[in-house]
C-alpha cells in the first residue's frame, strides 16, 4: 500500500486556504474515496457532494490536479501520486464551503428554456411513432447527467463570468435535445440568439473535451444549433451542408390530446 | 434559542426522486400550493441511477401481455404477501403512466415499428420493461424534473427533514434544516407525502447513496405510522464485487436480459441446478432454450438466470460457500459468450448495455465484451415500508401520506425488477392527488412551539458533546457492518438476537455522535443526525426478521428454510408504543377478491 499526499481546498465561502491529508492508497481507489477517507479519518466536517459512485448522478464535479473531472470516475491508478494531488471546487461557480459550490445558477438557466411542446398525436393509436435512427441523435443529448463540468470549462463562464448573457454547453445540450426531438415543435432559435448568448461561443470544444458521458457537445449540439440560428437570422440559401433542417411549423397537441395519449 | 423560518403549504412533498417529483405535479395540478424538499440537488435523487427498466404491460414486445398477467407475475414474486389492490392498480395503470412520461418528452428506446419498445427482466413472463439503453432512471428523473419545473411548486434542494410534526392526531408539517449553511426551517402543510426512497445504508454493501438512510421510514414510524414488511430486504444478486472501491454498486439485470448467464469457478451454468417450483413450467431446461427466449421466440421459455432476485441471490451465495465463487467471492456474469451468436456481439453489448460498459471499463478495468464480471450480492431494495391505503396511499396518520420505495404493500415479500419505476409514478401520481384533496378540506394546522424547540435542541447535540465525543462516521460504519454480518441475506436466530442487543449498544453511542462546531454544510453533523433514522430502521428489520421463522422472498432464515404456509397468511407490522419503544404484530392478510385469484390461479397453469 502506498501513501498519497491530498491538497485540499478547506474554507467557507471565499475565505480559506489549502490544507494537506494523508491518504493510504488501495487497488482500485477513485478520488471520492481518498476523500471520503479523509472525512472519517481526519476531518469530518469536509463539505463534498455525491450520491451514486458510479458516473451516473453527476454530484462529484471537482477540479483535481487543476482538471474538471468526476471524482467517482477518476482512479488513484492515473494519477501522478508522488506529488500532492490537489482538489478543489468548481470555479465557475460561488463556493459554498470546501469542495461544494453554488450551481443553482444552471436551474434557473434551464428553467428559462421553452419545455418540451409535442406536435399532435398521429398514429391510429391516438399516440406517436418515433423511429430509432430518428431518436439516436436526442438520446445522446439525454445522456447528460448535470455535472454542470461544461459549464466548468467554458471560458465564457469560467473567466467572463457572463452567467447573465450566456447560458452554457450544459444548456445548448439541453436545447439541442428539444429542437432535435421528433415530436417536438417549439422554436427556439429567437431566444438561443438573443437571450441564450450562442453568438458567445467560438468553439474551443473544450466543453466537449471534459464531458463525462462522452457528448460531442459541440459538433452535435451547438454547431448545428448556430446554423439555425444563421438560418433563421441571416441567408437560409447559403446553408449548403445542414447537419438538421428547420423544423417544420405545426400546431403543438392540446392538453386534451396529451390526455387521450395517456389514457390510451 | 428559536429561530427558523416558516413556509406554509397545502401539500409539502418530502423526497424528489420519481414518486415524490410526479407526487408534486399532481397536487399542484389539482390546483394546491406545493413545496417539494429534497436532500440532494434535484435530479440527483436515487431514481437517476435506476438502470434496467420500468415495468408496464403495453404489450408493444409481446402481445400477449396484458395487465392480468403482470399482477399475476407481480404477486406470484411478492410470494402473496403483497397488497393485492396494489398489485391490481399498479398493473392496470403503469401502461398510461409510461406513455405520459413520453407526452412530457421521455426518449424511450424504439421497436422497429416506432413504439416503446420492451425487455425481459426476472419473473416477468414477457417482455414487459420499457427502458432506455441501462439509463432508464435518468430519463425517468429528467423528464419529471423538466417538466416538474413549469408545474408552479416551489424547490427547496438540499434541505433535509428531521421531524414531522402533528396538530393533534393529524399531520401538521416537518421541520428541517437547510444543508448549506444550517439553518432550520419550518413547513406547515394541510398534508405531507413521504417520498423518501429507500435504506440500503443500514448495510455495508449496497447500491444505495449516502441518501438511503430511511429517513422517511423512521419519521413516519415516529409520527404514528404503521410500518409493514420490514424483514423484505431485497439483496440484488449482481452487485459489483471487485475493486473494494465500488463493491456493491449495481450491475443491471438487464445483462441477464440481454442474455447474460452465471457461471461458478468451474464454469458451470449453476442456475440450471436449482429451479424453484412454482417456476419449473416456465423455466428453460436447456441453454438452447434459454437463448432463443433472449432473441424472442414465443415457444421458448426464460432462461434460469432470469428467475427471481432472491433466488438468484441465494444460489450464489450457495456457489462461493461451497467453494465455486469467483477470486474475490462472487461468481462470474458472462455477457461476452453472446459473440458466439450474434456477429456483431460486441457492438450489440456496447449499445444495449453502455452504462455497464464503461462502468467496469473506467472503474474495473474489465472489458466485458471480452471478459466475465466478477458480482455478488449487494442491498439494494427495502420492500416494506409504510402502510398505506391501496387507492389513497395515506397512512393512518391523516394528512400523512406515502409513495415510492418507502411506501409497503406493492411487492410483498420479493419486488421483480422494473416494478420500481412504475411503482414510482403510478403510486405518485395517485398519492399527489389524494393528498391534495385532503388538503382542499382542512384548515392549516397549528404548531406546538415547544415540540419545535424540543427537535432543535435534539439537532443541535452533536456540537455540545464535550470529551466523550464520538466520530458519527465511526458509529454509521460499525453498525453497517453488524447488520451485513448479523442481519443480511442468510439469517439465523443467533444472529439476530445479537444484533438486536447489539443495536441498543449503538444506540448510547449515537446519543454521544460530536461533529465539529460550523454548521455550514457539514457533513459530520449531517451524518450524526441520520444515525437516528438507520438505528430505527435496523430495529424494524431486525424485529421483523426474528419472528419470521420460515424463508420466504427477500427473508432467508437458515435455522428454518423452508416457506411456511401458515406465515403466508400474515404481514409483520411494527408500530411505536406509548412509551417509544417498538412493538411488533401479526397483520391478517385480508381474503382476495375472486376475480383476482382466478386471474392468479390461470397464470399458474
Ligand atoms: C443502482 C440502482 C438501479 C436500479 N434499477 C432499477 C430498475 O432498473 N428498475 C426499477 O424499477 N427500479 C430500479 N431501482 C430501484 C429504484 O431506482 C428505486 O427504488 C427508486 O428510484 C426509488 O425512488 P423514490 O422516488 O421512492 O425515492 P428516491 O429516488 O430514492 O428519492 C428519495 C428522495 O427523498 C429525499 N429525501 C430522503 N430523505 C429526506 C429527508 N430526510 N429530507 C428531505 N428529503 C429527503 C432524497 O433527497 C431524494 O430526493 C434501482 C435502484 C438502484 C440503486
Ligand atoms: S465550445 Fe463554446 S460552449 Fe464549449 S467551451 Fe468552447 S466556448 Fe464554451
Ligand atoms: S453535457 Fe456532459 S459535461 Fe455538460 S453537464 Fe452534461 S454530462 Fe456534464
Ligand atoms: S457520485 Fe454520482 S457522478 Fe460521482
Amino acid at each position: 500500500m502506498t501513501t498519497a499526499t491530498f491538497r485540499i481546498w478547506r474554507g467557507t465561502g471565499n475565505e480559506g486556504s489549502w490544507e494537506e491529508y494523508p491518504v493510504e492508497i488501495s487497488e482500485g481507489m477513485v478520488v471520492l474515496d481518498a476523500i471520503h477517507a479523509i472525512q472519517t479519518e481526519h476531518a469530518n466536517d469536509l463539505a463534498v457532494r455525491w450520491n451514486c459512485k458510479a458516473g451516473k448522478c453527476g454530484s462529484c464535479s471537482a477540479e483535481i490536479n487543476g482538471n474538471p473531472r468526476l471524482m467517482c470516475m477518476t482512479r488513484m491508478e492515473t494519477i501522478d501520486t508522488s506529488q500532492p494531488v490537489t482538489v478543489e471546487p468548481l470555479r465557475a461557480f460561488p463556493r459554498v464551503r470546501d469542495l461544494v459550490t453554488d450551481v443553482s445558477v444552471n436551474f434557473r438557466m434551464k428553467k428559462s428554456v421553452t419545455p418540451f411542446t409535442p406536435r399532435k398525436p398521429d398514429a391510429a393509436d391516438g399516440t406517436w411513432r418515433m423511429k430509432q435512427e430518428d431518436v439516436d441523435r436526442v438520446q445522446e443529448f439525454r445522456k447528460c447527467i448535470e455535472c454542470f463540468l461544461c459549464q466548468d470549462v467554458c471560458h465564457v463562464l469560467r473567466d467572463h463570468h457572463k452567467h447573465d448573457e450566456f447560458i452554457g454547453p450544459r444548456h445548448f445540450v439541453y436545447n439541442a435535445a428539444l429542437e432535435m426531438h421528433p415530436l417536438d415543435v417549439a422554436d427556439r432559435t429567437s431566444d438561443l440568439k438573443k437571450r441564450d448568448g450562442i453568438g458567445y461561443c467560438n468553439i474551443t470544444k473544450c466543453c466537449t473535451a471534459v464531458c463525462p458521458e462522452h457528448i460531442k457537445i459541440t459538433d452535435n449540439a451547438i454547431i448545428p444549433l448556430k446554423e439555425r440560428v444563421v438560418d433563421e437570422f441571416y441567408d437560409p440559401l447559403t446553408r449548403l451542408f445542414r447537419i438538421f433542417m428547420p423544423k417544420k411549423q405545426e400546431p403543438a397537441a392540446t392538453p386534451e390530446e396529451i390526455g387521450k395519449v395517456i389514457d390510451g | 434559542m428559536s429561530s427558523y423560518q416558516t413556509h406554509e403549504f397545502d401539500v409539502l412533498v418530502i423526497g424528489a426522486g420519481g414518486a415524490g417529483l410526479r407526487a408534486a405535479i399532481e397536487a399542484s395540478g389539482a390546483g394546491q400550493s406545493v413545496g417539494l424538499v429534497c436532500k440532494s440537488l434535484l435530479g440527483k435523487a436515487h431514481t437517476v441511477m435506476a438502470e434496467g427498466g420500468m415495468a408496464a404491460a403495453m404489450g408493444n414486445s409481446d402481445d400477449r401481455d396484458d395487465w392480468s398477467t403482470h399482477f399475476a407475475d407481480t404477486m406470484r414474486g411478492g410470494q402473496y404477501l403483497n397488497d393485492w389492490r396494489m398489485a391490481e392498480l399498479h398493473a392496470k395503470e403503469a401502461p398510461a403512466r409510461v406513455r405520459e412520461l413520453e407526452a412530457w418528452g421521455a426518449v424511450f428506446d424504439r421497436t422497429k415499428d416506432g413504439k416503446i419498445n420492451q425487455r425481459n427482466f426476472g419473473g416477468h413472463k414477457y417482455r414487459r420493461l420499457a427502458h432506455v439503453g441501462d439509463r432508464t432512471g435518468l430519463e425517468m428523473i429528467r423528464t419529471l424534473q423538466d417538466h416538474g419545473i413549469h408545474q408552479g411548486f416551489e424547490v427547496f434542494m438540499e434541505y433535509t427533514v428531521v421531524e414531522l410534526l402533528k396538530d393533534g392526531d393529524r399531520i401538521a408539517g416537518a421541520f428541517a434544516y437547510e444543508r448549506n449553511h444550517g439553518r432550520f426551517h419550518l413547513f406547515k402543510a394541510k398534508s405531507v407525502i413521504i417520498a423518501t426512497g429507500g435504506v440500503g445504508r443500514c448495510y455495508k454493501i449496497t447500491s444505495n447513496s449516502w441518501e438511503g438512510t430511511g429517513d422517511g421510514h423512521a419519521l413516519a414510524y415516529r409520527a404514528g405510522a404503521t410500518m409493514r414488511d420490514m424483514e423484505f430486504l431485497q439483496f440484488h444478486p449482481t452487485g459489483m464485487v471487485w475493486p473494494p472501491s465500488v463493491r456493491g454498486i449495481l450491475v443491471t439485470e438487464g445483462v441477464r436480459g440481454e442474455g447474460g448467464i452465471l457461471q461458478n469457478s468451474e464454469g458451470r451454468r449453476f442456475m440450471f441446478d436449482d429451479i424453484p417450483d412454482a417456476y419449473t413450467h416456465q423455466t428453460a431446461d436447456n441453454e438452447d432454450e434459454g437463448w432463443r427466449y433472449i432473441i424472442g421466440d414465443k415457444e421458448a421459455r426464460r432462461p434460469p438466470e432470469l428467475l427471481t432476485r432472491d433466488h438468484v441471490a441465494r444460489c450464489i451465495v450457495r456457489e462461493v460457500r461451497e467453494g465455486r465463487g469467483s477470486p474475490h467471492g462472487g461468481v462470474f456474469l458472462n455477457i461476452h459468450w453472446i459473440k458466439e451468436q450474434l456477429k456483431d456481439g460486441s457492438e450489440h453489448i456496447k449499445k444495449k448495455l453502455p452504462s455497464m460498459y464503461h462502468q467496469f471499463m473506467e472503474l474495473g478495468g474489465v472489458d466485458i465484451t471480452k471478459e466475465s464480471m466478477e458480482v455478488g450480492p449487494t442491498t439494494h431494495y427495502v420492500m416494506g415500508g409504510i402502510q398505506v391505503d391501496s387507492e389513497t396511499q395515506m397512512s393512518i396518520v391523516p394528512g400523512l401520506f406515502a409513495a415510492g420505495e418507502c411506501a409497503g404493500g406493492l411487492h410483498g415479500a420479493n419486488r421483480l425488477g422494473g416494478n420500481s419505476l412504475s411503482d414510482l409514478v403510478v403510486f405518485g401520481k395517485r398519492a399527489g392527488e389524494y393528498a391534495a384533496k385532503y388538503a382542499a378540506d382542512q384548515s392549516m394546522p397549528t404548531i406546538d412551539a415547544g415540540r419545535i424547540e424540543e427537535i432543535e435542541r435534539h439537532a443541535l447535540r452533536p456540537f455540545e458533546t464535550d470529551g466523550d465525543g464520538e466520530n458519527p462516521f465511526e458509529i454509521q460504519h460499525d453498525l453497517q457492518n453488524m447488520m451485513q454480518e448479523r442481519a443480511g441475506i442468510v439469517r439465523t436466530e443467533e444472529n439476530l438476537s445479537f444484533a438486536l442487543d447489539a443495536l441498543v449498544g449503538l444506540r448510547e453511542r449515537a446519543s454521544r455522535a460530536s461533529a465539529y462546531d460550523n454548521r455550514d454544510y457539514n457533513p459530520g453533523w449531517h451524518t450524526a443526525l441520520d444515525l437516528d433514522n438507520l438505528l430505527d430502521v435496523s430495529e424494524m428489520i431486525v424485529r421483523s426478521a426474528i419472528e419470521r421463522r420460515e424463508s420466504r422472498g427477500g427473508h432467508f432464515h437458515d435455522d428454518y428454510p423452508q416457506k411456511c404456509e401458515q406465515h403466508g397468511t400474515w404481514n409483520t407490522v411494527i408500530t411505536m408504543t406509548g412509551d417509544g419503544s417498538m412493538q411488533r404484530a401479526e397483520q391478517q392478510i385480508p381474503a382476495i377478491r375472486e376475480d383476482l385469484q382466478s386471474i392468479i390461479e390461470e397464470n399458474q397453469k
